[in-house]
């Protein structure tokens, strides 16, 4: 399980998180939500150790992992597969060398033995056959999709997910969104995932953490937050007047 | 400046750390020796023919007089291009072209988050991205100018036999005469350092790159003019300590 215990970071003169304590549920997926600025990004590299958080504890099965130096670090971080913004592929590799360059450096598996495994990892996300395209070669959907077949290859227990809905359009979102819910309820993953799409939060959104001026302003699922009376939670969740109207129905 | 520089040497201590696979390090060494030195055989061979003739040229027409033999001017080109014109010039050159490739690549990664995924991985990105460019440098730059004195002595003897200042026989007995050993250590001593801090030096400033497409194109300026005026410092420093 990964826990939160009173992060604050600051940037200079600037409070990013201001104090935040959560803990998030095992084999399901975890949402942070917020308006721009609120600090979900840089709770989610907190998280990850990107960043090193001011104050406060990030506890990994029990384990206190910003209290860990680098080499202590790594057998956590074998356990972590991440899906970033702009999906962070490494150009100059093609699309199978990217989701075998971690199975490279931490496993002794035989070349035939890494190749099953990333052949099954983008069978996995419907990419299969592509393995020898390059980044530049794919589309901003199949990025993502790469991305969490690399994401997935080490069989990670913990998987990130940094706003996997920007710049895809409504549909290819909504089939990113169902692959990540598949991937955590077949894996039994735990996963994190930042966001300010509403079509994500109310699909699923199992857990759901708002943050607010780098506080955390509301916890509870999917099916409390339409009925939430937290005014700062509404005027986000229900910006929209699809939103009002969805809400309204209800 | 004390910052920054305290910055570059723990970058370069964390770049030197046991690599998690030596085998994947080892295939990116010979990627970069590959990019490095055959990359750049190229550009050295055209820069290092001319200025091998322009030299000689120059020495022959400033040394014009009857009571001085002709053959000076293959000793001095010689000497010249072996201390001076291969290793400095050479490795100016290679901060242009291999620098700041080194940081706009490094950089770019940076900004696109391909370096936080080294990271969240467990890679100890300093060690995959920066020291097989070390390595790579500091073993092709002294190869890339071996072939530089070669070619720009070649090149001394072209001039000879295309302008006729100087008869390529006087030339080639100039060459031969006089040869100190001292004089390509020293070009070998100069191609290391200058191998370790052009490629150190960009790989540090793109490696602390932020922001995006501006500042790659910024930290790959910043780390070819720094790497060029400590490659003309250390030239300095090296001449004096070892000759």
């Amino acid at each position: 399980m990964i826990e939160i215990k009173d992060i604050y970071k600051t940037f200079g003169e600037n409070a990013v998180l201001k104090g935040i304590s959560a803990k998030f549920k095992p084999g399901k997926n975890n949402l942070i939500i917020g308006g721009s600025g609120s600090g979900k990004t840089t709770l989610l590299k907190c998280i990850v150790g990107l960043h090193e958080p001011t104050k406060g504890d990030v506890i990994f099965d029990g384990q206190n992992f910003t209290a860990m130096d680098f080499e202590q670090k790594v057998p956590i971080r074998t356990h972590i597969g991440m899906l970033f913004q702009n999906s962070a592929l490494f150009d100059s590799m093609t699309v199978e060398e990217n989701i075998m360059f971690p199975l490279n450096l931490f496993t002794n598996q035989t070349h035939a033995e890494k190749l099953d495994r990333a052949n099954f990892c983008l069978e996995r996300v419907n990419l299969k056959g592509k393995n020898k395209l390059y980044p530049s070669e794919l589309s901003g959907g199949m990025k993502k999709r790469v991305g969490i077949a690399r994401a997935i290859s080490m069989q990670p227990k913990y998987l990130f997910v940094d706003e996997p809905n920007s710049g895809l359009d409504p549909k290819t979102s909504i089939l990113i969104d169902e692959l990540i819910n598949e991937l955590t309820e077949e894996y039994q993953i735990t996963t994190v995932i930042v966001t300010h799409d509403m079509n994500s939060v109310m699909g699923i959104g199992d857990h759901i953490i708002f943050l607010h001026q780098g506080k955390k302003w509301w916890e509870g699922t999917k099916n409390e937050i339409a009925h939430t009376d937290n005014k700062e939670l509404n005027d986000f969740v229900f910006a929209s007047k699809f939103m009002r109207a969805a809400k309204a129905r209800l | 400046m004390f910052h920054s520089l305290g910055k570059y040497i723990l970058l370069l201590r964390l770049s030197f750390r046991k690599p998690e696979k030596f085998s994947v390090y080892w295939a990116e060494v010979m990627r970069e020796m590959v990019s490095v030195g055959v990359g750049s055989l190229g550009i050295i061979s055209i820069i290092s023919v001319f200025i091998g003739a322009a030299t000689t040229i120059q020495i022959a027409f400033q040394l014009s007089s009857p009571l001085v033999p002709r053959s000076i001017a293959g000793s001095i080109g010689r000497d010249t291009t072996i201390l001076e014109f291969s290793p400095t010039i050479s490795s100016l050159v290679l901060a242009g072209r291999v620098g700041s490739s080194m940081a706009s690549q490094i950089g770019t990664m940076r900004v696109t988050e391909q370096i936080d995924a080294l990271e969240i991985m467990g890679v100890n990105a300093p060690g995959y991205l920066i020291s097989p460019k070390v390595i790579a440098g500091v073993t092709m730059f002294p190869i890339l100018v071996i072939v530089s004195i070669a070619l720009g002595i070649g090149g001394g003897w072209l001039a000879c036999v295309l302008s006729g200042d100087v008869s390529p026989a006087d030339y080639l007995a100039g060459v031969h005469g006089g040869f100190e050993g001292l004089t390509i250590r020293v070009a070998l001593v100069k191609a290391i350092v200058f191998g370790f801090l052009i490629t150190s030096i960009c790989s540090y400033q793109g490696f602390y790159t932020e922001g995006g497409a501006l500042e790659v194109g910024q930290s790959a300026t910043k780390g070819v003019v720094f790497s060029c005026v400590m490659v003309l410092f250390a030239d300095l420093v090296i001449t004096r300590v070892m000759l």
